[in-house]
């Protein structure tokens, strides 16, 4: 499951390829790349990655998500100090946010992430997604289910109060359970204590983005 | 001591005379003569050799759950020593530092007939036919001959012992079980994925919280049949099921941004849960019912941090009851009534590291009983004396055993990390 950080990639580029000469409908469905939709969250024991991961960042990229990037550029230019114009849509809607040690409201840097999922999921109201809570290893194993639920509740809740569908936002706990680092370190708790984000339905759009 | 035992046996052997058929007759049933338990005393309980291709396993294995109850002291001469076939050399016994003397005898039926002499009163006290049910050494097997141990602790102690009990647990995600005394450690058939296991007063079901990709959601799971109920709730998650003692009522805690309390009466799955607790979005989950069924202990953060609340199990009178001595670092959690209602065990953070610790329903003291590695997670023996726990203190983390008299432990569980321990009633329904 490691792989599935690269995928969106590859599968962006063809897109690109097939994409180029066709003009694109701006009542384009799904901006996101046809990646397989579970490749993300659904991993068991998922390797170390970064916080960000800007998939996006290959020169093909900018044209792949133009028509995307077009309607949330002219929006809001930038979101979280990342060109919209350049973001591939899964990545962005996939990136994690972090929370501090038993706590479950959304740091700054937090609700800037969710402000880039959340122009993607106006701009296509077709997009379902859940959200999975994850706790650090301290503290009672049954009371961290409790508070990743809280964490899933809380990305929920801001998304939901800024205009999207209740519907379209499924939330899941996994407590301790499912760490990214098992190692018990700040740095490996610092990472663990996240909301994973999954595209669960309206991703896999046969269009170029 | 073992040395002093096998200059006595030489002795013991010349001991014949009187059967002791004619010394029970002579008894009254359940009549105490002199043999008395003074709690905190020890009394010497001497186990004479069994003869039979089991005796040996038989005697080690009653030995082994009695020395794990701590309320008797085993003496136990090597399994070579003579049996002593007549009439008991009772001061020799007294001698030895025995206040009882327990004699098992296998029948050719595959029964056992055990018999407890007084040695102060110089007769036998107390004797009972147990059925062994076959085949050898399995856990039905093992587990009459742990009913065994605990009837004997009873004679001697007035308190029926715990050897005859199993700890539910988690490895690997999944639900194992394994004996008191650490035999018969195997997943639990036909459960798999499970977290949080909780008992049933009768033995024969189990609830837990089974954690998905869609949901985490309680289950309740009857052993023989392996049926199972997911309880309903609405709510995209519920954990943490506990039964009342009287076994009618099963309370869980369910939400999602916060979750609460609800309560609902076994069996009748599809009314809709009573909601004990308002958190207003905080988080209230772990609830553990008072003896009487008439109080909850349970976790909530509804301060702000974890503390430990208790309730009516209806939903009146909140109250803090973690809120004395402990101001170190704010969390506490994991409660557990005892089974005699005196105490609730929990888990606090103490120098940033879980304990085990027990607060007094009468003044609120608080006892601490780990220091060594991370403890957490308390789960009551039906003896409300001993505790199992985990703890990380060989490195990974494992079942333990603690006497919260002595303060003694064991390990319990060895190999792949073991969590979440359960503790279950005593099993087997003898009279």
């Amino acid at each position: 499951m490691k792989s599935s950080r690269t995928f969106p990639l590859v599968l962006a580029v063809a897109g690109v390829l097939t994409a180029c000469s066709r003009v694109t409908p701006k009542t384009e469905p799904a901006p996101a790349t046809p990646a397989p939709a579970v490749a993300s969250a659904a991993a068991p024991a998922p390797a170390p990655v970064p916080s960000s991961a800007p998939v996006a960042g290959a020169p093909s990229a900018g044209t792949a998500s133009t028509s995307v990037g077009d309607r949330l550029a002219g929006a809001t230019g930038t979101v979280a100090g990342r060109d919209l114009a350049t973001s591939d849509p899964r990545a962005v809607l996939t990136e994690m946010i972090f929370f501090d040690y038993d706590q479950s409201e959304l740091r700054s840097e937090a609700r800037a992430t969710l402000d880039a999922k959340l122009a993607f999921l106006q701009a296509n109201p077709s997009i379902r997604i859940r959200v999975a809570g994850h706790t650090d290893e301290r503290g009672s194993d049954e009371y961290n289910i409790a508070l990743g639920m809280r964490r899933a509740a809380a990305a929920k809740r801001y998304l939901v109060d800024l205009g999207i569908a209740e519907s379209r936002i499924a939330v899941v706990t996994f407590g301790e359970e499912r760490p990214i680092n098992t190692e018990s370190t700040e740095a490996a708790w610092a990472q663990n204590r996240r909301d994973e984000f999954e595209i669960v339905a309206g991703g896999t759009g046969n269009g170029p983005a | 001591m073992r040395g002093m035992v096998r200059r006595f046996d030489a002795i013991l052997m010349m001991g014949l005379g009187m059967a002791i058929g004619s010394a029970l007759a002579a008894q009254e049933p359940g009549v105490r003569i002199g043999l008395t338990y003074t709690p905190g005393s020890q009394p010497g309980i001497y186990l004479v050799p069994v003869r039979g291709a089991d005796g040996d396993s038989v005697r080690r294995i009653i030995a082994r759950d009695l020395e794990f109850g701590h309320r008797l002291t085993v003496i136990a001469p090597d399994s070579g020593a003579v049996v002593p076939t007549g009439r008991f050399n009772y001061p020799l016994y007294a001698r030895l530092g025995a206040a009882g003397v327990v004699q098992l005898v296998l029948q050719a039926d595959g029964s056992a007939l055990v018999t407890l002499h007084d040695v102060v009163a110089a007769q036998a006290q107390e004797t009972r036919r147990f059925a062994l049910p076959g085949p050898r050494l399995s856990p039905a097997w093992r587990l009459a001959v742990h009913g065994i141990a605990d009837v004997i602790e009873e004679w001697v102690t007035g308190t029926r012992g715990v050897a005859a009990t199993r700890v539910l647990f988690v490895r690997g995600g999944a639900l194992w079980r394994i004996d008191s005394d650490g035999a018969n450690e195997q997943p639990v058939p036909g459960v798999g994925a499970a977290l949080g296991p909780a008992w049933h007063p009768d033995g024969r079901s189990i609830a837990f919280a089974r954690m998905r990709d869609d949901g985490t959601s309680v289950v309740v799971h009857e052993l023989a049949s392996g049926e199972e109920r997911r309880v309903r709730t609405g709510a995209p998650l519920s954990l943490s099921p506990a039964f009342s003692p009287d076994g009618k009522w099963l309370a869980f805690a369910a939400g999602e941004s916060g979750t609460d309390l609800y309560v609902v009466p076994v069996g009748a799955w599809d009314e809709p849960p009573l909601r004990v607790t308002v958190g207003r979005g905080s988080t209230n989950a772990q609830p553990t019912f008072a003896p009487d069924g008439r109080r909850i202990a349970f976790t909530t953060s509804r301060l702000g941090r974890n503390e430990i609340y208790l309730t009516d199990a209806d939903g009146a009178n909140p109250e803090l009851l973690t809120s004395t001595a402990l101001t170190d670092a704010p969390y506490r959690a994991d409660p557990a009534w005892s089974p005699d209602g005196r105490f609730v065990a929990f888990s606090t953070q103490i120098d940033g590291r879980f304990q085990i610790a027990t607060i007094s329903l009468r003044d609120r003291a608080v006892r601490q009983y780990t220091t060594e590695g991370i403890n957490e997670d308390p789960s009551w023996a039906p003896d409300g004396r001993h505790l199992v726990f985990t703890s990380s203190r060989t490195g990974t983390r494992q079942l333990w055993v603690l006497d919260t008299e002595s303060g003694r432990v064991r390990q319990l569980t060895r190999g792949a990390a073991a969590r979440m321990g359960a503790w279950s009633p005593r099993l087997l329904s003898v009279p």
